[in-house]
């Protein structure tokens, strides 16, 4: 049985100010993929992850989540399928770990309803997951940068929606834990057949975790295609502006500046 | 049963103690309004027929009027807290009581040189609010998401031309009505009286912002985050825009700018039982009614028969508790 992807771009044109994120953009994202969108700073990755939420004006085309029009599905509706994990988050009053991440619940709750056991549970483990469970009734405004990026992302894994978007998730963590965090969002997308779509500069990290990328080359152009056909010394440096290269030390190939 | 989480820290039980007795200092507080004033102490059911008539046709209403400008101003506080994501704001940020200000020391103003009795100063200082409410909505509106910094600095702007203009009026004002002004401007309930009956719409009221409660947890993370969320957030920060200026337009009519109440109130409820508002919002409201009428009634006591501005005790009480309660917080925690 054909079944709608799970989120859709046709024939999009994206701008942000003077600049054009894509043109003609047409892609089509399924349950099991996770996308790494690819760019040099400011060519409007953060846009292009706003369209994706409906949270950015088209200037051409449409977005379809699970093959309706974007604009046409209630906010609320919206955040029951489709999170996004902001680039950052800024918390103005105190209030446990625990508490924040539960606030994910939200759209999956009626007004007068309060969260169940379920609800509780889905928290902790997601606590867990993310090295946090120690931190529950810690304040979410006494964190290092590091625990408050992973609070974010147990938060999005606790609104549990079947499309998370990413802004650059590894952003404040050290090695270990870019690897921990990432293997955390991978395997939702494996085992539970969830979509993600990641922006992120570490391209390295990006052959290892996605299954497809989207290179956004700044003047509207884009390529968009399986990780393994996709990232190659050409396209990066093009991609970059910089000459790449792939170093193979033969267990590993990394890709590198090159100079 | 769902598995009861602490809250913010305290722990469950800590809540419950504190919900229990922010429910007893609504009768307590009622209660030693009646029996306290000028006369000294005396059990309203020990009173002769006169003194009943003084405790229920003077002492009553004014409490009434104190619990409900109170409860008021604190869940208008924790709004503006919230729309504005600034724990400074409090519901005057916005130039709502300069507005109203304005339009009640005009009219003083008018009555004393005119020596009209009659003007409706209550309805002048609501309509002075309203004006300001709107003013902000139309300059701040703007197109795209809803900024936080255009409508406070709008906000604010604006409260600093009314604070000019108040300033013309006191300076160019009738001497004799200048202690009215005064007394109205540092809020007084010394007029302020209201029947019990109006105990049920602010409930009611109070009630239906409740059903907001989780969405206001949602919102105080940020706009991009209340959004991702669920709330269709444009429409729902202005509708608890509207809202907050709303309560403090109907807390000012009643009994001028009372300070303090606002701001404070809401920062303690939150260090004493945290930042979910489906709990914060009742626990504002009950201690910031509590609060005020205890102030009144000291404030109408303590000199007697000179009448304190009940706005100079609010900040006399609420400044040191605020401050003891927020170094035990920071020590707890530390």
């Amino acid at each position: 049985m054909h079944t709608a992807p799970f989120l859709e771009v046709q024939q999009a044109t994206i701008e942000i100010g003077e600049v054009c994120v894509a043109r003609d953009l047409n892609w089509a994202i399924q349950g099991h993929e996770f996308w790494g969108v690819l760019g040099q700073n400011g060519v409007g990755k953060t846009t292009l992850l706003k369209t994706l939420a409906g949270l950015h004006p088209l200037t051409q085309g449409r977005v379809k989540l699970h093959g309706q029009d974007m604009p046409e599905i209630p906010r609320r509706t919206i955040a029951t399928s489709l999170g996004m994990l902001t680039q950052e988050t800024r918390y103005a009053f105190d209030a446990t770990c625990e508490q924040t991440v539960l606030v994910g619940r939200h759209p999956h709750l009626k007004p007068w309803m309060k969260e169940q056991a379920s609800d509780y549970e889905l928290a902790h483990r997601a606590l867990d997951w993310l090295g946090l469970a120690d931190l529950k009734h810690r304040s979410c405004m006494n964190l290092s940068g590091g625990e408050s990026r992973r609070l974010a992302l147990a938060t999005l894994l606790v609104q549990d929606p079947q499309v998370m978007l990413l802004d650059e998730p590894t952003n404040h963590l050290d090695p270990a834990n870019q690897v921990s965090v990432l293997n955390v969002v991978g395997q939702h997308i494996r085992t539970q057949g969830k979509a993600g779509v990641m922006a992120l500069h570490e391209i390295n990290l990006a052959t290892c975790y996605c299954t497809h990328c989207l290179m956004l080359f700044g003047d509207g152009d884009w390529l968009a295609g399986p990780t393994d056909q996709l990232l190659n010394t050409d396209n990066l440096s093009r991609l970059y502006g910089c000459a790449m290269r792939l170093v193979d030390d033969g267990e590993h190939q990394v890709f590198a500046v090159a100079g | 049963m769902p598995i009861k989480p602490p809250l913010n820290g305290h722990t469950n039980q800590q809540t419950i103690w504190v919900g229990l007795a922010l429910l007893a200092l609504l009768p307590l507080s009622l209660l030693l309004a009646l029996s306290w004033g000028s006369s000294g102490w005396l059990w309203p059911w020990l009173a002769t027929e006169t003194q009943s008539g003084l405790i229920w046709e003077l002492r009553w209403p004014r409490a009434i009027a104190a619990w409900i400008t109170g409860a008021l101003l604190a869940v208008a506080g924790c709004l503006m807290q919230v729309l504005l994501r600034n724990p400074l704001a409090d519901p005057y940020v916005l130039g709502l009581s300069g507005g109203a200000s304005v339009f009640a020391l005009l009219g003083i103003s008018v009555a004393g040189t005119f020596g009209i009795q009659t003007l409706p100063i209550p309805v002048l200082a609501f309509l002075g609010a309203l004006l300001t409410t709107i003013i902000v909505f139309v300059l701040a509106r703007g197109k795209g998401p809803w900024s936080t910094t255009r409508v406070l600095l709008t906000g604010v702007v604006i409260a600093a031309g009314w604070g000019a203009v108040i300033s013309l009026i006191l300076a160019l004002g009738p001497d004799a009505s200048l202690r009215g002004m005064l007394f109205w401007m540092m809020g007084d309930l010394s007029y302020a009286s209201l029947s019990a009956w109006w105990l049920a719409p602010v409930f009611l009221g109070l009630a239906l912002v409740w059903f907001r409660a989780r969405s206001l947890n949602v919102m105080s993370q940020g706009q991009l985050q209340a959004s991702l969320l669920g709330e269709a957030t444009r429409a729902r920060f202005w509708e608890v825009y509207v809202l907050a200026s709303l309560l403090t337009g109907l807390a000012v009519s009643i009994a001028g700018a009372i300070g303090f109440v606002g701001l404070i109130v809401p920062h303690l409820m939150r260090l004493l039982i945290g930042a979910d508002h489906r709990v914060l919002l009742p626990a504002a409201a009950f201690f910031g009614g509590g609060f005020l009428v205890v102030a009144d009634t000291i404030a109408r006591t303590l000199l007697a028969p000179r009448q304190l501005p009940v706005g100079v005790l609010t900040a006399l009480i609420g400044v040191p508790l605020f401050l003891v309660l927020l170094n035990r917080a920071i020590r707890i925690r530390g």
